[in-house]
């Protein structure tokens, strides 16, 4: 089986993880995103609470960006990175112990500054963590929040005894039409949270191929098993899950694994009939065009479409188009003015014909 | 740097799916998953001789639903009528879809 190898365009998460484009130099874009101090999340911001709003004021701001923003629902622009932002601060103020944690942080923040809590606050909240001098560095502060159990100590590595499967990653990849019916190897370049040494969240980057067979379509769905988060206490790791978009062809579109392609004819072509070369994905191929061929009239290729996923393969249609001369030679010119002369045709006839029923 | 290949498995019709792996994949408790097949939800595949399984399809649905009770609390009655509109919505859209790929190739969806 040939296999292209992609640099696949990756879109968003619903998931904490980040995911690195697919682009020329992943790595080095990995790697700008992992160094450097914790940012600062206003919080308060993010839901449009103040400071002191209660817990029910909280909950109803965050129902009602939940609602606007939830990707399963919403056609928001960015509304996964935005509603993954207001669950990571409903998460971390509905719970007393960690909006008193967050609170601790202080006020005088702005949403995205570096920032590092300040001194004690780790030994207060975090069990292990923060007493190197970079101990928050690359550390993403709803990692952090979402590791604390609520009751001031870690609930990621140390707290309970029983399985607690890893956390599942979403990632949208879109691939070509080509890759699409040949298969291709996605690189995937996460930044995901890992529990290290100290038992704090740090971000840390993750590459790896994942192989997708021939006959993906629009929408498809796939399972890569073990590359989501990792298990604790002999849970499960995650799951990574797949959506594939196929990137829009400059020739053909597709419905499902059929493709359709417009097939221009000169208006001669469409009444004589002939033959033309129609392209395919596996190169072209000629197609008779029967006399009194008409615009919109499909004109099925059997098998010329993508191939499904485990046996079969859909169809190309070529959609007739009648072009026109926009600028007529002299001859053009001429002999089609003794057509018009000559013909009786008249593609209004039906406009006198079909009135109105009462 | 040996960059490791993992082959991605598709969620058809093809691979079969218990009630366990439906609850393990999506996060709901299997009495969640029994409570919206109940309620129509989900379509269990009844072959002869199968014990109870679900298609590719319903995992997809299922993290749906998974997420969308996490996120919303909503209950199964609530989270089984919803599931059915976002069903409709995505026909709709994928009607749509084949609608632009055969006559209106310009338009965005």
């Amino acid at each position: 089986m040939v296999h292209h190898v992609a640099a696949a365009r990756i879109g968003c998460l619903t998931t904490p993880p980040e995911l690195n484009p697919g682009n020329p130099s992943p790595y080095m874009t990995c790697a700008m995103q992992l160094a450097g101090k914790m940012k600062y999340k206003d919080y308060y911001q993010i839901l449009g609470v103040d400071r002191n709003a209660g817990a029910d004021e909280i909950k109803k701001a965050y129902r009602k960006l939940a609602h606007k923003f939830h990707p399963d629902i919403s056609k928001e622009k960015n509304a996964k990175e935005k509603f993954q932002e207001v669950g990571a601060a409903y998460e971390t103020l509905k719970n007393t112990e960690k909006r008193a944690a967050y609170d601790q942080l202080g006020s005088g923040h702005q949403a995205g500054q570096d920032f590092e809590p300040p001194p004690g606050w780790a030994s207060q909240f975090v069990h292990h963590g923060g007493s190197g001098q970079s101990g928050f560095d690359n550390i993403d502060l709803s990692d952090l929040f979402a590791s604390l159990s609520g009751g001031g100590r870690r609930g990621g590595m140390g707290g309970g005894k029983f399985p607690i499967p890893g956390q599942d990653f979403e990632v949208a990849a879109q691939i070509t039409l080509e890759q699409a019916a040949c298969g291709t190897e996605l690189d995937i370049n996460l930044s995901v949270p890992e529990y290290d040494g100290s038992g704090l969240p740090r971000r840390v980057p993750r590459v790896f191929k994942a192989r997708i067979a021939k006959g993906a379509s629009e929408g498809q769905r796939l399972r890569l098993a073990g590359k989501g988060g990792k298990g604790l206490n002999g849970g499960r790791d995650g799951y990574l899950w797949l959506t594939i978009s196929i990137a829009p062809h400059a020739l053909f579109r597709a419905d499902g694994h059929d493709l359709y392609v417009d097939l221009p004819l000169a208006p001669w072509e469409a009444v004589l009939g002939t033959t033309v070369e129609v392209p395919t994905l596996n190169g072209a191929v000629r197609l008779k065009i029967p006399a009194g061929s008409t615009a919109g009239q499909k004109m099925r290729l059997a098998g010329r479409g993508l191939p499904k996923p485990h046996d079969g393969q859909g169809n190309l249609y070529a959609v007739i188009q009648i072009s026109v001369p926009t600028v007529p030679t002299d001859r053009e010119r001429e002999l089609l003015g003794q057509l018009a002369a000559e013909s009786k045709f008249d593609p209004r006839r039906h406009f006198n014909r079909e009135k109105s029923v009462a | 740097m040996k960059i490791e290949i993992t082959d991605a498995v598709w969620l058809d019709d093809r691979l079969r799916y218990t009630l366990a792996e439906l609850a393990d994949l999506s996060g709901l408790a299997e009495s969640d998953v029994a409570q919206l097949v109940d309620y129509g939800a989900f379509v269990i595949d009844e072959r002869a001789g199968m014990d109870v399984s679900f298609c590719g399809a319903s995992v997809d649905l299922a993290r749906v639903a998974g997420r969308l009770r996490r996120d919303f609390d909503l209950d199964a009655g609530g989270l089984a009528l919803m599931l059915s509109l976002l069903q409709r919505i995505q026909e709709l859209e994928a009607q749509l879809r084949a609608v632009h790929a055969r006559v209106l190739p310009t338009l965005p969806l």
